[in-house]
């Protein structure tokens, strides 16, 4: 990944040199940039990796989708604290992930207290399985399981 | 009314919105019944708030005096790495010193874990 990075600046250089100016130019470089993206996606076969940018796409996806969830999820607490009686049926459940390793981990369970009805109370030591506190699991266990299920695929999605 | 001055007024918006989700997620601290949903209180609803004050800060910085600050971004990235860590913090805490839960919970899949262990640790002793 860090190599395709390293020729798209290479390339964005050499664009600025074969312009022959007078000075160096911003939108010089910003224009041999976008050249080298161009070739990049066209050789990036050969490199034997993913183009680099579908990374930074998925990052992306990931911080749109984990803005949302946070809007969604604070929308849903306010009318629980609004409503003028407090009913709600909260529990712990416990849920095995699929993601493994030390950014892995963290980064769900920091998206997951951030998403509608869900803490995490306790990691296991082996870093296999949350305990979660919802709020309303009568109601709301399959759509957590279901949102827990798409942030771990946008996760794995940038790292590996 | 030109463009700068729209931009403040949305500025002032965000800010507005952000006040009253803070007032809000603070009467829910007081209002839920145990310490486990009022994290839910206060590490969801009080993120979105400074969220929303911070970025209506840095909107008005960057259009009205067009001075860009990285400092606003850097706040609002250390409220989204911390608040969430304290929250899971407080709560397991919290459960580890035998907090009582609410009378309406109805599903505790930890008690067993965190019990067999205490009971392990008990017999070795």
């Amino acid at each position: 990944m860090p190599a395709q990075f390293l020729v798209n600046i290479f390339i964005a250089f050499l664009w600025v040199l074969f312009q022959d100016e007078d000075q160096f130019y911003i939108t010089t470089f910003v224009t041999g940039f976008l050249v080298g993206i161009g070739i990049l996606y066209v050789l990036h076969r050969f490199f034997g990796e993913r183009f680099y940018l579908t990374r930074v796409v998925s990052i992306i996806k990931l911080i749109s989708l984990f803005i949302s969830e946070l809007c969604q999820s604070s929308i849903q607490v306010l009318k629980l604290i609004l409503s003028p009686k407090i009913e709600v049926t909260p529990g712990i459940i416990r849920y095995e992930i699929n993601v493994r390793g030390e950014w892995e981990v963290p980064l769900l369970a920091l998206l997951l207290i951030l998403t509608p009805g869900s803490v995490v109370v306790e990691v296991t030591p082996e870093g296999d399985a949350f305990y979660i506190h919802a709020i309303d699991v009568t109601e709301s266990r399959e759509k957590l399981i279901k949102s827990l299920g798409k942030y771990e695929r946008a996760i794995m999605e940038v790292t590996r | 009314m030109n463009v700068s001055e729209m931009i403040e007024w949305i500025s002032v918006f965000l800010i507005l919105i952000g006040a009253i989700l803070a007032v809000i997620s603070a009467t829910g601290i007081i209002r839920f019944p145990d310490v486990y949903t009022r994290s839910h209180a206060a590490t969801k609803s009080s993120t979105l708030a400074v969220l929303l004050t911070l970025s209506g800060v840095f909107i008005y910085f960057w259009a009205v005096e067009s001075y860009f600050s990285v400092r606003f971004i850097l706040g609002i990235l250390f409220v989204f790495l911390t608040s969430p860590v304290s929250g899971h913090l407080i709560t397991r805490a919290a459960y580890r010193s035998k907090v009582k839960m609410t009378e309406s919970t109805v599903e505790d899949q930890l008690s067993d874990a965190i019990h067999e262990k205490e009971q392990i640790e008990g017999k070795g002793e």
